[in-house]
C-alpha cells in the first residue's frame, strides 16, 4: 500500500526501487549517494522481495553486474555519482548497442576530476549526448524533487522495457540529499519467469527447445548490418523524441520572458519567477523533465511568443545548446551558470534576467 | 563403405549443441576443441535450456556463433562482472564465462579476483596461450619471460616488461575458489582429462560451494609463428613447466 514518509532523495531512489518490483541492485559506494545501497542494505529486501543487493568491488563491475542482469530480462538498477559514472560508459555503450534495458541513477556532483562532492549538473552533455563511445543514447529523466526521485523509479523501468534501452535518472548532489515529503507506491509484484519469457524473448534465460538461442552482443564486423543496426537504433531515439518528451511549465501562458531550466536549479526559478511576478514581470518557466528526448517543439513553440530566454543551470552552459538549437535564433537566447558546487539563489537569478535579457542589449 | 555408415556402428558425433558454422579459429588451435568440449559437457548433463554463456573479447567472443545456448557477450575483461549480475539473478541456471588469458589476466584482473574472492557459483573456462591472438600476437600477462610477440619483438625482457602473471595460482588461494586446475588439449589423452576437469567444473554449480575455474593451456601456433604440431610441441617443452599441469585446488572430499 502506499506511504508517505520524510526521506531523503537517495532513500527515495532505494525505497521506490524496492516497491517497483526490482530484481537486482549493484553499487559501488560514491558521495553524495552513497544512501541508495545503505538504505538497501538496511531493507534486505532479499528476505521481502528477493531482490539482490550486491555491493561491487567497483563501479566497473557494477554496471556490468547490471549488465548481466539486464540481458537475463530482469529489473536492475545502479547507482553512483559523476566520477563513477565515468568509469561506466564502457559498459553503458555496450548495453545500448546490445540494446539492455536498465536503470542507472546518477547524483551529480561537481567536476572535473574528483571535482567536489557538492551538487552540480554539469554532467548533462555526459548523460544525453552519449557519454561513451558511438552513436546512441540515454533515456534521461531529470527529477526535481524527493517526489520525482520515487516516482522516476517505476517510470525509468517502464520505459527501459519498452525501448531496451538503458534509462538515467539524472539528479544532483542536493535532491539526493535533502528531505521531503514523500508518497511511495504500493509494492509492485517482481515479475515471474514466466512472465519475463512471454516479455522479453530477447532475453538471456536458457534456450528452450521452441526458441533459437538469444545473442546479447553489440559486435557486428560485417559494416552493412552494422550500419543497419546503428539504423534500429536512430529509429528508436527518434520514436522517443516522438512519445516520450515531457515537461513542466510555470506561467508560460501569458509569459514575456522564459525561464529554462532542469532539476534542482528549475526548483530555484520557480522562487525566481515568483519574486518577478511580484514586480509584475511576466516571467514564466519551462522545466524540461526528458532531457533526452528533449522538449525541442514545446521551446520552439514558445520562442514565437517570449521576448527572450534565460537558461540557469549549475554548469558552463550545456542545456542551453539544445535551447538555442531549439529557439533557431528566433529569440534571445542566454545562460547563467555557477559551478563547482555553488547553487544560485533565485534573486540571483532575476538580478541576472533583468540584467541580461530585459534592460540587455 | 555404406555398409559401415550404420547407426550402430556409430562411435561419435558431432555435439548437438554445436551450430553448423564452421569454427573461425586458425587450424590448430585449441578454442575449438574446449568449444567442443563445453558443448558436450552441457549436452551430456542435459542442461541447454538452463545455461547461460558470457563471451569475452578476444579470439573466443565469437564463441556465440558455435554453441546454441543463451549468450551475453561481455566488454573486454568483464565477463565475471556480467557472470555475477546473472548467476546472482538466476541461481539455478548454470551460467559460465570462457575467457582468455588477456581478458582475464590483463584488464580483468580486478573481476576475476574479486568474482571468485566472492565465491560467485560459475564456472570460468580460461584459454590461456601467452599471447593477444585476435588483435595479432601482442604480449600478454602470460608471456614467457624471453617470447617473442609483436609488441616484445626481442622477447620478453622481464626488467623492462614485467613478469608473467600465474593468476591461476593466485585465485586459487582465495577462499571463494571451489575448484581451481590447469589442463591442456594437445593430445587425446590430455582432451579427455580436460572434458573431466570441465564437466566437474559444471557440475559444482549444483553445489554452491563457489568458482570452479578451468585453465586450458592452448597453442596460438598463429601468434606464436609456428605451424600446429610444432606450436604443441613447443607449449609442452616451454609453457608446460611454467605452467604446470594439474589440479590446483579441489574440493576436499568426506
Amino acid at each position: 500500500m502506499e506511504e508517505i514518509k520524510l526521506i531523503k532523495g537517495n532513500e527515495a531512489i532505494a525505497e521506490a526501487a524496492i516497491r517497483a518490483g526490482a530484481d537486482g541492485y549493484f553499487g559501488y559506494p560514491i558521495t553524495p549517494q552513497s544512501e541508495v545501497m545503505e538504505k538497501l542494505m538496511l531493507e534486505e529486501p532479499w528476505k521481502t522481495t528477493g531482490m539482490v543487493v550486491l555491493q561491487a568491488e567497483s563501479e566497473v563491475a557494477a554496471i556490468n553486474m547490471v549488465y548481466g542482469g539486464g540481458a537475463c530480462g530482469k529489473r536492475v538498477l545502479t547507482s553512483s555519482s559523476s566520477p563513477g559514472i565515468s568509469l561506466m560508459q564502457e559498459c553503458i555503450s555496450y548495453m545500448a548497442g546490445s540494446e539492455i534495458p536498465c536503470l542507472i541513477v546518477n547524483v551529480t556532483r561537481g567536476g572535473p576530476g574528483l571535482g567536489t562532492i557538492q551538487p552540480s549538473q554539469a554532467d548533462y552533455f555526459q548523460a544525453c549526448k552519449g557519454g561513451g563511445h558511438g552513436d546512441y543514447h540515454l533515456l534521461v529523466l531529470a527529477p526535481a524533487s524527493v517526489q520525482e526521485m520515487a516516482d522516476f523509479v517505476g517510470l525509468g523501468f517502464e520505459l527501459a522495457f519498452k525501448y531496451r534501452n538503458p534509462v538515467m535518472i539524472l539528479s544532483d548532489g542536493a535532491i539526493g540529499q535533502m528531505m521531503e515529503k514523500v508518497i511511495l507506491r504500493e509494492q509492485k509484484q517482481r515479475w515471474t519467469q514466466e512472465e519475463i519469457n512471454h516479455m522479453s524473448p530477447w532475453a538471456a534465460t536458457g534456450k528452450p527447445k521452441n526458441r533459437e538461442y538469444n545473442i546479447l552482443t553489440s559486435l557486428e564486423l560485417d559494416s552493412a548490418v552494422q550500419e543497419k543496426l546503428n539504423i534500429k537504433l536512430q529509429d528508436k531515439y527518434h520514436q522517443m523524441e516522438e512519445a516520450e518528451v515531457r515537461f513542466e511549465e510555470f506561467g508560460c501562458d501569458d509569459a514575456e520572458y522564459l525561464l529554462v531550466a532542469f532539476g534542482l536549479s528549475a526548483r530555484i526559478c520557480q522562487k525566481t519567477m515568483e519574486l518577478g511576478r511580484a514586480k509584475g514581470i511576466k516571467i514564466g518557466l519551462h522545466r524540461p523533465i526528458t532531457l533526452f528526448p528533449f522538449p525541442t517543439k514545446q521551446i520552439r513553440m514558445r520562442a514565437d511568443q517570449v521576448k527572450g530566454m534565460l537558461v540557469v543551470e549549475m554548469n558552463a552552459g550545456q542545456m542551453v545548446e539544445d535551447v538555442r538549437l531549439a529557439a533557431n535564433g528566433k529569440v534571445k537566447v542566454e545562460h547563467y551558470g555557477r559551478f563547482g558546487g555553488i547553487i544560485p539563489s533565485p534573486i540571483e537569478v532575476l538580478t541576472v534576467l533583468e540584467n541580461k535579457i530585459i534592460g540587455g542589449k | 563403405m555404406n555398409e559401415i555408415i550404420n547407426p550402430e556402428n556409430l562411435v561419435y558425433q558431432k555435439s548437438t549443441i554445436l551450430t553448423e558454422k564452421a569454427f573461425h579459429y586458425c587450424p590448430g588451435c585449441g578454442h575449438s576443441t574446449v568449444h567442443r568440449l563445453v558443448a558436450e559437457v552441457i549436452e551430456e548433463m542435459d542442461i541447454q535450456d538452463k545455461t547461460i554463456a558470457i563471451s569475452p573479447v578476444g579470439c573466443s567472443v565469437f564463441a556465440y556463433h558455435y554453441s546454441q545456448v543463451d549468450w551475453i557477450q561481455a566488454a573486454h575483461g568483464r565477463a565475471t562482472a556480467v557472470a555475477t549480475g546473472v548467476k546472482r539473478l538466476m541461481p539455478d541456471h548454470f551460467v559460465y564465462t570462457y575467457q582468455g588469458d588477456g581478458d582475464l589476466a590483463a584488464i580483468g584482473t580486478g573481476e576475476t579476483i574479486h568474482a571468485i574472492n566472492r565465491g560467485e557459483n560459475i564456472t570460468i573456462i580460461f584459454i590461456n596461450n601467452g599471447i593477444y591472438g585476435m588483435t595479432g600476437g601482442q604480449m600478454a600477462p602470460t608471456t614467457l619471460p624471453g617470447m617473442k610477440t609483436s609488441t616484445s619483438p626481442y622477447g620478453r625482457d622481464t626488467e623492462i616488461m614485467g613478469n608473467p602473471l600465474k593468476i591461476t595460482e593466485i585465485v586459487a588461494s582465495l577462499k571463494g575458489a571451489y575448484y581451481i586446475t590447469r589442463q591442456s588439449v594437445h593430445n587425446p589423452a590430455s582432451v579427455r582429462k580436460c572434458k573431466k576437469a570441465i564437466r566437474k567444473a559444471f557440475e559444482n554449480q549444483k553445489l554452491k560451494k563457489g568458482v570452479s575455474l578451468v585453465e586450458v593451456v592452448s597453442n596460438c601456433n598463429s601468434g606464436w609463428k609456428m605451424k600446429p604440431v610444432e606450436s604443441n610441441e613447443w607449449m609442452v617443452e616451454n609453457m608446460f613447466p611454467f605452467y604446470p599441469m594439474g589440479d590446483i585446488k579441489v574440493p576436499e572430499e568426506k
